[in-house]
C-alpha cells in the first residue's frame, strides 16, 4: 500500500506529520506493509493535510485529515468521509496550467528517478547541446521575467552574465522568500528540488559560472533541509560536480541560510549577507550581473524563474511564450492568502483578472462577508478594491493601475478592514524591516506611522504630509522596501479615504 | 569637513583613473572626465556642486543620503549622481522642481531627528548637515517626531531609549550619537581610508547606530587607532574633536609638514590667532593624501607642555642645578667653553651631531658649524643608528642612498616583500595605503620574527610570513636569490640591459651554491624552505613586485648585506625604474632622509660626496671662505670611545637624545661624563641633557620655516605657523652660536639656507622655495635634467651606470645565544609612541601605552614561571633592567621583544656594542638575553631616576 502524504511546511503546521505517525501505527497494527511517500503540497491549502492513496484507478485524494480520519483510509476508500476523488479530476488542479510546478506533488521530491520518468533533466539534456549564446536565446525567446517581482527579462540579465568577461561568475539563486502571503518559492523547493537544481545548472552552463548558491531564509527549515538533500543526490549522480553529466561543464550548489532579514531579498542585499556582511542594500551600478558575489559577474533569480527554465527547454521556448498576456508570458503561480476560502497556490497563464482569481479561484472570502480588498505582490504591493478586479494579471496591467503582481502573493481582506491601520502597518513593516542605509527609508518609515496616526487622531495637516512622505520615499528610496512601501499607504488612502477621514467620526 | 581660509574642495567621489575620456552635458553645460567618473564629481569638476551629505571624495561613493538625486533626459526615476557613473552624451539636471522637493522632503527627514541647536553646536559653522539644510532651503518641518535618537527623555519624562550619552572615553575626540546621520562617512573611512575596521553601524533601520567595536565597547577600548579619518570624514558634530570643542572653530589654516615619522604627512595646522585649535591631514599631501596618524593628527600637544623648556640654560658641572640665563649669556658662556677646548685640545677635540628632527636648512648649518667653524668633520647623526646601511648599500648597488619610488607607488604594486618593518605602527598612513591595495589584491609577504598586524588583520592577510629567527636577514634574503636564480625565475632581460653581466654571473654562481638554498639556511633561520620557495616565486612571477623595509633590516652587525641582498633581488626580477616596484626603506624619523642628503656623515659633505674629493670640498671652500679638513671625522660611537679615552671633549647636540637612542647606555653615560662641553639644543631636558654643561632650548617644527624630506626623497615645506615660545627658530639658535664662536653668518629666512644648498649640492639645484610654493613638494634630484623632481629613480638606468650585483655571504653575529641568555631580544616601536617618546611621552598618547613592555612567548613564560603582567628582569652581556610581561604568541619561542619608548626602561641598558660591519649601524635587532621574575625595578634604573632627577634641577631665576 502506498500513500502519499505531503512533508510541505504547510501541510505539517496542519498536521502532517502526526497523520503519517497515525498511518503508520494503523497499519502496523493491521499488518499492513505501506509505503508513505512524504510530497509536496498539491497546493490546496484548505484540504491540507492531503493524503492521497494509490489506487490502480490512480490517486485518490483524502483531506483535510484528522486522526480520527486515518484507519480509514485501511477500509472502504469511496466511504471515506472525507474522499474527495480522483486527485487528477480535482477542479481546482485539473483547471490550472502546471507548467513549472507539474511535478510538486506528484513526484517523491528526493527521487531522482521519479523526477526523470516525470521529464526532469530533459530540458538539461538539451541545454548541453546548445551553446551558450544559444541557451540564452531560447531564455529570453520564452519571454521568461523575474518572478521575484521586479519582471525584469530573465534571458537579458543571463547574455548580460554570460558576455561579462572575469575568472569566476555565480549564479545565485534568491531563496529568501519574505513576502507576506506567498509560498511558492519554498512549495517548489520542498516539493520538487531538482527542478530548481536543474535550472540553475542550465543557467551556469549559460553564463560560464561553475558555482552557484541558494540563499533559503532560515525560517524554511524543511526547505534547507529538502534541498541540501537533493545537492548531495545530485553531485551523486553527476547532476553537480566538475562534469555536469558528463558534459565537461562544472558546477556545483551550496546552500546558505539567511539570517532573518526581510530586506536581504533584495538582491544587493542577499549579495552583501551572502559575502558575510551586514544586509544592507548596494547602490546600483554597478548591476550584480556585473559585479555581483564577490564582485564577479552574477545572475541573481528567484527560485520560481530558475525553476521555470527547465520547462523550457524541455517544451521549448515557443511553447513557453505561448501562454500568457501582452509580455507577461508563460504561467504565474498565484498565491491566494488572507481571508479567502480557497487558499493556496494556483499556477495558470497570466491574463485572468483579479476578479476570477478572488472571487472564482478563491471563492470569496473565507467569513463569508464581502471582499474590501485585495493587497497584491506582498506588504509592499497596492491594496485593489473591487473597482479594480476587471484589471488582468499581468506585469503591464498591474503596475498601470498604480500596482505591481510581485511575487503573486494575494492577500484577501473583507470589509471589516480599517485600511487606515493597513497604511500604518505598511509603514511600520518597513521602519521595522528598513537596512537602515538610506534615509527616506530608516527616518521616513517612523515619521509615517507617526504621522498615519496622526491622521487617526483627526490631524487635518496630516493627511498631505503623508503624501509628500510618500513622494519622497518612492522617488528617494535606494531599494524596494523604501521604494514601494508607498504603494499599500497610497492605494489605501486613494481608494478607501473613507477610512483615513477621521474627523467626520470624531465630529459624529 | 568643511574648510576656512584654503578650501579643499570635495568633489564628492574618487577621481577615476581610465584614460578614456568621456563628454556630458550638465545643465547645458559640456564637461569631459575619465571614463567611471561619477555624476557628482563630473559637475564639481565645472564648479556645480550638487547637494550631498553621505558622498566625500576620501571613499568610494554610498548613495545613502539620497539628497544628490538628479534627472537624466530619457532615463526613468532619479539617479543618485554620486553613485551613477557618466554615459557619453547625457543630459543632466541638477536642479529642477521635482528635485528641489524631493531634496526638501530628505532634508525635512534628517532634520526631525536632529537637535536644533546649532548657534550652541560645537560644529556651527564646521557642518554640512546645517550648510544642506539652507542649500535645500527647508524652512520647515512639519513632522511631530515622537522617535527621535536626540531627546533624553520623552514629553513625560521618560528616558529615551533611543538616546545614547557621548562618548568622550577617547582623548581626542568624542562620539555624540545624538548629532549622527548615520551617514556611514566614518565607517567608511576607517574600512576604506584606514583600514582598521574598528567602526561599524549595528542595529537596522531606524535603530542603525555608528558602533566602535563590540556593544560592550567605547572608542577607547574599541579597535579604533585614533587615526582621525572618521573624524575629518564625519559631516557633523557627531565625530568632533576635543580642541574645537574647547576652543571653537579655527580661522586661519597654514600648510606645514607633520614632525613625526618619515612618511611626512602634509598637514594643515588650523589656528585662531597663535592658538592650535587641531591639525587635519592635508589631501593634496603627495605622502598621505589626506590622511594621517595619531601622532601627527592628534599629539602635538607636547609643544605646550609644561616639562617644554623656555629659557638657555648653564652649569658648570653636571652635578650643579641648572642656571637660567639670557641667550646671550648662554652663547658666550657656550663659546668660551668650546674655544677653550679647541685651545686645549685641537681643533678635532669637539664635534657634532645633526638631528633627524629639524629641518634640512637646520642640519645643513649643524655640519657646517663643525666643518666650517670646529674645522673638523666631526659630524654624526641618528642615522648612523638606524638607517646608515641603507646609504651604503643602496649607494654600492643603485648609485643613491634612498629609496627608488614614491608612496603612491604602492598603488600599482603586485607583490610586496616586507622585510624587519612593522608599518602600521611605524609608518601608519603608508601601512593604510598598503592595505588598501592588499585589498585589492595585492600580496604581501613578510619576513619578521614577530607576527605584527600587517602579516593578519582585518580584511588582510600575508601570503607568506617567513617568520626567521632574528639575525638571519642575510640567509633568507639570499635564499630567495638562490630559488628565484635556480629556478631560473630571473629577468635576464633586465640584467642584461641594466647590470653588469659579468657580476651577476658571480653572484648567481655564489647565490646558487647548495649552502644558499633554502632547505640549507632553514637551520638558520628556523623558516620552511617550501615557505621560502613558494615567497621567491611569488615576488619573480606575480607581477609588480615592490620590497618595503625597515630598522628591522639595517640594525644588525650585517644590516649593509641585507640592504645590498635586497637590492640584488630588485635586479634579479627587473623590479626596479616603474611604477609598483622597488626598494623602498620605510625611514624612522621624519628628516632622517634630509639629515643624511645635508652632509651629516663625517665622511660625506651634503649631497653624499666624499671629504677626500678636492673638486668638492672646493665648491664649499669657495663660498664658505675656508679650508675643509680632508680627513673623515669621528662616528658618535667613536666621539664616545674618544671621550672615555680623554681626546674628545665637546660635543653640540641638536635635537637627538643619543643616551637613549644610541646603544650600550652605560658607554653612553660615560662617555658624556667624561666631556668638558656638552651642548644640547632640545625642546626638554632629555635623558642627554643630564650630562650637559649648556642646554638651548630649541623650537617645535609649528615655529620655524624649513624642509623636510621623507622617505620618499620628497622635500616638503615645514612652515612657521605661530613665533617660536623661546624667541628662535633652532637655525637662528645655531648660527647665534656659529657667530659666538667668530663666524660670520647672516641669514635672515631658511630659504637663503636652501639656496646655498641648491648653489652647492648637484641633486638640490633646481630647489628653491619659489619651487616650493608652487609645486607644493620635490622629490630629489630635482635639477636641470629633472626640474620637476624625480618621482621614480632609476627609469632607464641605474644612477651609477650598470646596476652591480655583489656576493652576500651570510655571517653569523657575534652576539649568540648560549646556557646564560637563552632568548633573543628584538626591539621595535609602537603605534601611539615615537621614537624615544620625548614628545610622545608628553602627550595623552601615554593612555595607549604608559611603559614599554616585553613580550614573551607563552612558552617560554611558563618555563620561567612568569604570569601576565609580571615584573621581569630583563638581562644581557651589557647589562639589565626590570619592565613588565606580556605574554603573547606575536613572538615566537626564543625570541622576546620590547619597544624603547620609555627612559624608565632603557631598552639600551641591554643592547650590545655590536654593530653594522660598513655603518658601524647598532645591532639593535638582535641581544642574547635571559628573562626571569623579578620585584620591580633594577639597580641600574633606581640610580639612573635618582642621577636624572638630580641634574634636572633648575634654580630659580636671579633677580
Amino acid at each position: 500500500m502506498k500513500i502519499y502524504l505531503p512533508l510541505d511546511s504547510a501541510a505539517v503546521a496542519l498536521g502532517a506529520d502526526e497523520i503519517a505517525a497515525a498511518i503508520h501505527a494503523n497499519a502496523e497494527a493491521k499488518g499492513i506493509s505501506l509505503t508513505i511517500v512524504r510530497n509536496g503540497s498539491r497546493g490546496m491549502v484548505w484540504l491540507e493535510p492531503l493524503a492521497e492513496v494509490e489506487t490502480p484507478a490512480g490517486r485518490m485524494a483524502f483531506g483535510p485529515m484528522t486522526i480520527a480520519d486515518v484507519p480509514g483510509l485501511f477500509g472502504e476508500l469511496s466511504a471515506h468521509p472525507k474522499a474527495l476523488g480522483l486527485t487528477d479530476d480535482l477542479p481546482w488542479l485539473k483547471a490550472q496550467t502546471r507548467l513549472t510546478f507539474a511535478r510538486v506533488g506528484v513526484i517523491d521530491p528526493l527521487s531522482l528517478s521519479d523526477y526523470q520518468a516525470q521529464g526532469g533533466l530533459t530540458g538539461l539534456t538539451r541545454a548541453l547541446t546548445m551553446d551558450r549564446p544559444a541557451i540564452v536565446a531560447e531564455v529570453i525567446a520564452s519571454g521568461l521575467r523575474g518572478r521575484g517581482g521586479a519582471g525584469f527579462p530573465t534571458g537579458i540579465k543571463w547574455k548580460t552574465v554570460s558576455e561579462a568577461r572575469a575568472d569566476r561568475k555565480y549564479i545565485v539563486c534568491n531563496a529568501d522568500e519574505g513576502d507576506s502571503a506567498t509560498f511558492a518559492d519554498r512549495m517548489l523547493m520542498e516539493g520538487d528540488p531538482f527542478t530548481l537544481i536543474e535550472g540553475m545548472v542550465i543557467a551556469g552552463v549559460a553564463c560560464g559560472a561553475s558555482k552557484g548558491f541558494v540563499y533559503i531564509r532560515s525560517e524554511y527549515p524543511v526547505a534547507i533541509r529538502v534541498m541540501q538533500d537533493a545537492l548531495a543526490i545530485a553531485r551523486a549522480a553527476d547532476v553537480l560536480g566538475p562534469s555536469v553529466l558528463g558534459s565537461g561543464h562544472a558546477f556545483d550548489v551550496e546552500v546558505r541560510v539567511g539570517a532573518g532579514a526581510y530586506v536581504c531579498g533584495e538582491e544587493t542585499s542577499l549579495l552583501n549577507s551572502l559575502e558575510g556582511k551586514r544586509g544592507v542594500v548596494r547602490a546600483k551600478p554597478p548591476l550584480p550581473a556585473l559585479q555581483g558575489f564577490m564582485a564577479k559577474p552574477t545572475v541573481v533569480n528567484n527560485v520560481i524563474s530558475l525553476a521555470s527554465v527547465p520547462v523550457i527547454f524541455e517544451k521549448g521556448a515557443e511553447f513557453y511564450q505561448s501562454f500568457g498576456l501582452g509580455r507577461s508570458r508563460g504561467t504565474i503561480p498565484l498565491q491566494i492568502a488572507g481571508n479567502v476560502k480557497h487558499g493556496g497556490l494556483y499556477e495558470i497563464a497570466f491574463g485572468l483578472t483579479l476578479g476570477e482569481i478572488v472571487e472564482v479561484i478563491g471563492g470569496g472570502t473565507a467569513s463569508g462577508r464581502p471582499v474590501k480588498a485585495v493587497q497584491v505582490g506582498g506588504p509592499l504591493g497596492a491594496y485593489f478594491p473591487p473597482a479594480l478586479f476587471d484589471t488582468p494579471f499581468g506585469y503591464e496591467e498591474f503596475s498601470g493601475k498604480a500596482g505591481l503582481i510581485g511575487h503573486a502573493g494575494l492577500t484577501v481582506f473583507d470589509d471589516t478592514v480599517d485600511m487606515l491601520k493597513q497604511a500604518r502597518f505598511a509603514m511600520e513593516f518597513c521602519a521595522i524591516e528598513s537596512c537602515g542605509k538610506c534615509t527616506p527609508c530608516r527616518i521616513g518609515a517612523v515619521r509615517g506611522v507617526e504621522t498615519v496616526d496622526r491622521i487617526a487622531k483627526g490631524d487635518p495637516d496630516a493627511i498631505a504630509l503623508l503624501t509628500d512622505l510618500c513622494d519622497t520615499m518612492k522617488a528617494g528610496s535606494l531599494c524596494a522596501l523604501g521604494g514601494f512601501t508607498p504603494y499599500p499607504v497610497m492605494s489605501a488612502l486613494t481608494h478607501f479615504p473613507a477610512d483615513f477621514n477621521r474627523m467626520k467620526v470624531a465630529a459624529a | 569637513m568643511k574648510d576656512f581660509i584654503i578650501p579643499d574642495r570635495d568633489f564628492g567621489t574618487p577621481d577615476a583613473k581610465s584614460k578614456q575620456m568621456v563628454t556630458l552635458t550638465i545643465d547645458g553645460f559640456d564637461v569631459t572626465v575619465p571614463e567611471g567618473t561619477s555624476i557628482m564629481r563630473a559637475a564639481a569638476e565645472i564648479g556645480i556642486a550638487v547637494p550631498k551629505l553621505c558622498a566625500t571624495d576620501s571613499v568610494d561613493a554610498f548613495g545613502s543620503c539620497r539628497l544628490c538625486l538628479v534627472q537624466i533626459e530619457g532615463r526613468n526615476g532619479t539617479p543618485a549622481s554620486c553613485t551613477t557613473p557618466v554615459t557619453a552624451g547625457i543630459k543632466v539636471q541638477t536642479q529642477n522642481a521635482k528635485l528641489e522637493k524631493l531634496r526638501k522632503g530628505v532634508m525635512e527627514l534628517y532634520i526631525s531627528d536632529h537637535p536644533l541647536d546649532c548657534l550652541t553646536c560645537s560644529a556651527n559653522g564646521d557642518c554640512e548637515l546645517q550648510d544642506m539644510a539652507g542649500a535645500v532651503g527647508l524652512r520647515d518641518v512639519r513632522y511631530q517626531a515622537i522617535d527621535t535618537h536626540f531627546k533624553p527623555k520623552d514629553h513625560s519624562g521618560i528616558a529615551n531609549p533611543q538616546w545614547n550619552p557621548k562618548d568622550d572615553s577617547n582623548p581626542y575626540f568624542t562620539y555624540d550619537p545624538a548629532k549622527c546621520i548615520v551617514c556611514s562617512r566614518c565607517v567608511r573611512a576607517c574600512e576604506e581610508v584606514q583600514g582598521t575596521f574598528a567602526l561599524t553601524i549595528s542595529g537596522r533601520g531606524f535603530d542603525s547606530r555608528v558602533s566602535a567595536g563590540l556593544a560592550s565597547d567605547n572608542f577607547l577600548s574599541s579597535e579604533c587607532v585614533s587615526c582621525g579619518a572618521c573624524v575629518a570624514a564625519c559631516p557633523t558634530a557627531t565625530l568632533q574633536e576635543k580642541s574645537v570643542i574647547e576652543l571653537g572653530t579655527p580661522l586661519r589654516s597654514v600648510i606645514t609638514t607633520c614632525a613625526y615619522c618619515g612618511v611626512g604627512c602634509t598637514f594643515k595646522a588650523e589656528l585662531r590667532g597663535a592658538e592650535l585649535v587641531r591639525m587635519t591631514p592635508y589631501k593634496n599631501g603627495k605622502a598621505n593624501r589626506g590622511h594621517s596618524c595619531v601622532k601627527g593628527r592628534f599629539a602635538y600637544g607636547y609643544a605646550s607642555h609644561k616639562d617644554r623648556i623656555l629659557s638657555p640654560m648653564i652649569r658648570d658641572s653636571i652635578n650643579d642645578p641648572w642656571q637660567e640665563v639670557s641667550w646671550s649669556d648662554a652663547m658666550e658662556f657656550a663659546a668660551r667653553r668650546m674655544k677653550a677646548i679647541i685651545g686645549d685640545h685641537g681643533r678635532h677635540s669637539v664635534g657634532v651631531i645633526t638631528s633627524s628632527r629639524c629641518t634640512n636648512e637646520e642640519a645643513y648649518l649643524v655640519q657646517k658649524l663643525t666643518r666650517a667653524v670646529f674645522m673638523n668633520n666631526n659630524t654624526d647623526t641618528c642615522a648612523r643608528v638606524c638607517h646608515s646601511p641603507t646609504g651604503y648599500g643602496l649607494g654600492q648597488t643603485f648609485g643613491t642612498s634612498a629609496g627608488t619610488q614614491d608612496f603612491d607607488s604602492v598603488e600599482q604594486t603586485d607583490v610586496v616583500i616586507m622585510i624587519g618593518a612593522n608599518p602600521t605602527d611605524g609608518h601608519p598612513v603608508f601601512a593604510s595605503r598598503l592595505k588598501k591595495r592588499m585589498r585589492q589584491g595585492a600580496k604581501l609577504i613578510v619576513v619578521d620574527p614577530r607576527r605584527t598586524d600587517i602579516v593578519e588583520s582585518p580584511h588582510i592577510k600575508a601570503a607568506h610570513h617567513l617568520a626567521l629567527t632574528p639575525g638571519t636577514n642575510v640567509a633568507i634574503v639570499t635564499a630567495l636569490a638562490h630559488v628565484i636564480v635556480t629556478e631560473g625565475l630571473f629577468d635576464e632581460t633586465f640584467i642584461r640591459e641594466r647590470c653588469d653581466w659579468d657580476e651577476f654571473q658571480d653572484y648567481a654562481e655564489f647565490v646558487s651554491q647548495p649552502q644558499n638554498a633554502p632547505e640549507a639556511v632553514q637551520f638558520l633561520t628556523g623558516v620552511k624552505p617550501e615557505e621560502v620557495r613558494a615567497a621567491a616565486r611569488l615576488y619573480a612571477l606575480g607581477g609588480n613586485g615592490s620590497i618595503y623595509y625597515g630598522l628591522g633590516v639595517t640594525e644588525h652587525s650585517q644590516g649593509s648585506t641585507t640592504v645590498i641582498g635586497i637590492a640584488n633581488l630588485a635586479m634579479l626580477t627587473g623590479n626596479i625604474g616603474r611604477p609598483g616596484v622597488g626598494v623602498n626603506p620605510l625611514r624612522g624619523q621624519n628628516n632622517v632622509q634630509g639629515s643624511c642628503d645635508m652632509g651629516s656623515f663625517p665622511h660625506e659633505l651634503p649631497g653624499y660626496r666624499h671629504v677626500k674629493g678636492d673638486a668638492v670640498r672646493d665648491i664649499f671652500q669657495k663660498i664658505w671662505g675656508v679650508t675643509i679638513d680632508s680627513e673623515p671625522g669621528l662616528r658618535i660611537p667613536n666621539m664616545l670611545d674618544a671621550a672615555v679615552e680623554g681626546t674628545f671633549k665637546g660635543l653640540y647636540c641638536q635635537g637627538e637624545d643619543i643616551l637613549q637612542s644610541d646603544p650600550d647606555t652605560k658607554h653612553v653615560a660615560a662617555g658624556l661624563a667624561a666631556m668638558d662641553c656638552v651642548i644640547v639644543h632640545d625642546l626638554f631636558l632629555n635623558e642627554t641633557a643630564n650630562y650637559a654643561h649648556v642646554f638651548l632650548p630649541g623650537s617645535t617644527f609649528l615655529e620655524k620655516d624649513g624642509t623636510f624630506t621623507n622617505a620618499e626623497r620628497r622635500i616638503n615645506r615645514v612652515r612657521k605657523v605661530m613665533a617660536p615660545r623661546q624667541d628662535y627658530a633652532d637655525w637662528e639658535i645655531t648660527q647665534l652660536f656659529a657667530n659666538a664662536m667668530g663666524a660670520d653668518w647672516t641669514y635672515t629666512h631658511p630659504a637663503q639656507i636652501m639656496d646655498e644648498i641648491a648653489l652647492t649640492t648637484p641633486s638640490f639645484a633646481g630647489v628653491s622655495y619659489e619651487k616650493l610654493e608652487e609645486m607644493g613638494s620635490v622629490q630629489w634630484p630635482c635639477n636641470q635634467e629633472a626640474p620637476e623632481g624625480t618621482p621614480l629613480m632609476h627609469v632607464d638606468g641605474f644612477v651609477r651606470g650598470k646596476g652591480r650585483f655583489i656576493n652576500t655571504e651570510y655571517v653569523a653575529t657575534d652576539e649568540r645565544t648560549g646556557p646564560r641568555f637563552p632568548l633573543l631580544l628584538t626591539t621595535g616601536r609602537i603605534l601611539s609612541q615615537y621614537n624615544v617618546g620625548a614628545q610622545t611621552r608628553r602627550t595623552a598618547n601615554v593612555v595607549w601605552h604608559a611603559e614599554d613592555v616585553l613580550e614573551i612567548h607563552p612558552h617560554d613564560a611558563e618555563l620561567r614561571g612568569i604570569k601576565d603582567g609580571d615584573w621581569v628582569r630583563l638581562a644581557s652581556r651589557s647589562g639589565e633592567t626590570t619592565l613588565h610581561a606580556q605574554i603573547t604568541d606575536r613572538v615566537t619561542p626564543g625570541v622576546v621583544y620590547t619597544t624603547f619608548h620609555h627612559p624608565d626602561t632603557q631598552a639600551n641598558v641591554i643592547t650590545t656594542d655590536y654593530s653594522d660591519w660598513a655603518t658601524n649601524c647598532p645591532e639593535y635587532k638582535v641581544t642574547a638575553v635571559q628573562v626571569a621574575p623579578s620585584n620591580g625595578p633594577s639597580e641600574w634604573q633606581q640610580e639612573y631616576t635618582a642621577q636624572a632627577s638630580l641634574a634636572r634641577r633648575i634654580l630659580p631665576a636671579a633677580e
